[in-house]
């Protein structure tokens, strides 16, 4: 790609989905609550949050199978009230699948042509097509229940394609995969993404997931958006305590934001040095403030160094984890901090163990004061 | 031990069924007398090898001949199993929406809905049976109120015609036609619907090509259910039936208990077996089928 793929900062980018000011509630219960959000066009994008937060209600509504019951959903500039699921440009693959066990792997893809009304060569032809683009050729006369999970997770893939949606919707694609079978599958469905050029919504509970293959991830809370930004922005700079917490893992230190500006200074625990971090979330001076860090961006020595963000403590605790050890380290505070270290070298030659007194350390722009 | 217990089964078969089966072949094979048992020959063991061919020798297939010849019985095992067909098309009619709507119904409900459906088991067949006399008579219940509320100025006459008959088979027999389709339409994931619909269905053809292809196995076993009790039924012909109604059991009975002719009665009730075990086979295959499948 010559430029990168980035219509949401294009002014003139028409978005694909338009969600405005959308609620939803089920008696009572306010499963979404008033949400905008814009999906563009090619856009590979996440709904990430835990259970009941929202997202697959709001998935649902893209679907067509639940309807909000305050707000508007357009696609491709339509309007969406009254459509129905089997009237909208949209295709979804189901969390089980759904894969019809009376059919074969043809049929269940040849499913949604057959309903079109398509020519039968040509169904044949499109189905023949994805089939190869999924790699189960071989297995198009066999029904769901003789093929493996992964396989069966990528005929629904292939049956939600097949009628070429401008807008795939996945509920949890790769949550009934195995760790490893997961990973290779994030990064077929991307590929796949590229190569057909529809848009991708992906509803996860699981971050890692989200932030490898999205173009954008919205974290959900309550029913609310809490951020929608790329991967790298969401992990980077976290607009709240909620995000920098949910993904990821960080150290957080509760404190007061002293100055804002371009930095945000910060002061915590009695007798300890004031940290100076990327301010975040509208965090004001003089407020209650949390200072987030994550444990890679910790630098840990024996000897003081120079850095401006520097603390001193004991390792309590060492955790290895093959390509990186963690150091957990007790400050005289009482607060623990936990850094991550590379392992380079091998474990015979590292440099610190249980008991050593260490200073960790991390640069001005390393860390966030985001507010309480 | 495990095949003391494998045996089981074998054993009760052997007892209950293929000794039996045999009896009645045998009296079958034999000629009316008056006598007690009411046929001969008898098994003379006393006489030894003497006595078992001249016992065998005097066996002959008259019987099953002679129902050849008296149109009675023909016309009785068709019209039993006109009746048999039709109350089981009839029955399907009435259970496969019920156990569909069961399957729909709110998780919480189903056990209660379940529950309403075995129900009347809890209740004497025979009263039952009785209790529709009293409903379809000329001065029953129906009547009395189709003629309340002024739909019709003379009684129906349904107590004691075929259609009575049908009413009796497919209220006795709905519970084995709904419960095996609740079975098979519970046990499916509704996002296969959902999915249907998605992929452009309408929700009407996601009923025809989605959810009854998935009920099939269901409805299959419900129907055997029906139809194989409906074929040999007796007691409900026999109450609610009329003399034009004409049921193969109800002319067993006759044979047996009128006539006291065994034999015949007898070639009746092997002839009856034939025609059912090949609906039993046929349901046997279907089901290795669908085991197989899963």
């Amino acid at each position: 790609m010559s430029a990168e793929f980035a219509p949401w900062d294009e002014p003139d980018a028409v978005p694909l989905i338009k969600v405005e000011n959308v609620t939803k509630r089920f008696g009572s219960f306010t499963a979404i609550d008033h949400i905008d959000i814009d999906i563009f066009p090619r856009e590979f994008f996440a709904l990430l949050g835990p259970s009941g937060c929202g997202k697959t209600t709001l998935m649902r509504m893209l679907a067509g199978f639940e309807t909000p019951s305050e707000g508007r959903i357009t696609i491709g500039g339509d309007d969406m009230a009254g459509v129905a699921p089997n009237k909208r440009p949209v295709n979804m693959m189901f969390q089980s699948y759904a894969l019809f066990p009376h059919l074969s792997l043809w049929d269940n893809i040849a499913f949604g042509l057959k309903r079109e009304g398509m020519e039968k060569d040509k169904i044949a032809a499109r189905v023949e097509e994805m089939l190869k683009l999924v790699q189960l050729g071989k297995f198009a006369k066999r029904k769901p229940h003789q093929i493996s999970g992964g396989q069966r997770q990528r005929v629904a893939l292939a049956r939600s394609l097949a009628k070429a949606p401008k807008l795939l919707l996945l509920d949890e694609p790769l949550g009934a995969l195995d760790k490893k079978l997961r990973q290779e599958t994030q990064f077929e469905l991307m590929d796949i993404q590229e190569r057909t050029g529809t848009t991708f919504v992906i509803v996860t509970h699981d971050q890692e997931e989200a932030m490898t293959v999205a173009s954008r991830v919205a974290v959900m809370d309550h029913g609310k958006l809490i951020q929608v930004d790329t991967p790298q922005k969401i992990y980077e700079e976290p607009n709240s305590v909620y995000v920098a917490d949910f993904i990821g893992d960080v150290n957080l230190v509760e404190g007061r934001a002293t100055a804002v500006g371009e930095a945000a200074e910060f002061v915590w625990g009695e007798g300890q040095p004031s940290l100076v971090g990327m301010p975040g979330g509208g965090v004001q001076a003089d407020r209650a403030a949390t200072f987030a860090i994550r444990p890679e961006k910790i630098a840990i020595s024996r000897d003081e160094p120079e850095a401006r963000n520097r603390v001193h403590g004991k390792i309590i605790d060492i955790g290895y984890l093959g390509n990186l050890s963690t150091y957990h380290v007790q400050l005289p505070t009482g607060a623990m901090l936990t850094c991550e270290v590379g392992n380079r070298s091998r474990v015979a030659r590292r440099d610190f163990t249980w008991e050593d007194e260490v200073w960790l350390s991390w640069t001005e722009t390393a860390g966030m004061v985001l507010p309480s | 031990m495990k095949r003391v217990f494998t045996a089981i089964p074998y054993l009760w078969l052997l007892g209950l069924f293929l000794v039996p089966f045999l009896i009645v072949l045998k009296i079958s094979l034999s000629d009316a007398a008056i006598a007690i048992p009411p046929y001969m020959p008898t098994l003379d063991l006393s006489e030894g090898w003497a006595g078992l061919t001249s016992f065998l020798s005097e066996l002959d297939m008259e019987n099953f001949v002679f129902l050849t010849e008296d149109d009675l019985y023909w016309k009785a095992y068709l019209s039993s199993l006109k009746i048999a067909v039709l109350s089981t098309l009839l029955t399907l009619a009435v259970g496969l929406p019920i156990a569909y709507g069961m399957a729909r119904a709110p998780e919480d409900w189903r056990p209660t809905l379940m529950m309403l459906v075995i129900l009347p088991f809890w209740t004497s067949f025979l009263i039952r049976v009785y209790a529709w006399m009293g409903i379809l008579s000329n001065e029953g219940l129906l009547n009395q109120l189709l003629i309340s509320i002024g739909l019709i100025s003379d009684p129906l006459v349904i107590l004691n015609t075929n259609t009575a008959v049908y009413i009796g088979i497919v209220y006795t027999y709905l519970p084995f036609m709904i419960l095996p389709i609740y079975a098979s339409l519970e046990r499916m994931d509704p996002s296969l619907l959902e999915a249907a619909e998605d992929l452009g269905c309408s929700r009407l053809t996601a009923f025809w090509i989605v959810t009854l292809p998935l009920a099939r196995p269901g409805v299959i076993a419900g129907c055997f259910l029906v139809f194989i009790p409906a074929m040999g039924e007796f007691v409900i012909p026999s109450l609610l039936g009329g003399s034009s109604t004409l049921m193969i059991g109800k002319v067993l009975w006759e044979e047996f208990f009128s006539n006291r002719d065994w034999p015949v009665a007898g070639a009746v009730a092997i002839i009856l077996l034939l025609i059912l075990i090949v609906p039993i086979v046929l349901f046997q295959r279907q089901q290795a089928k669908a085991e197989a499948g899963h």
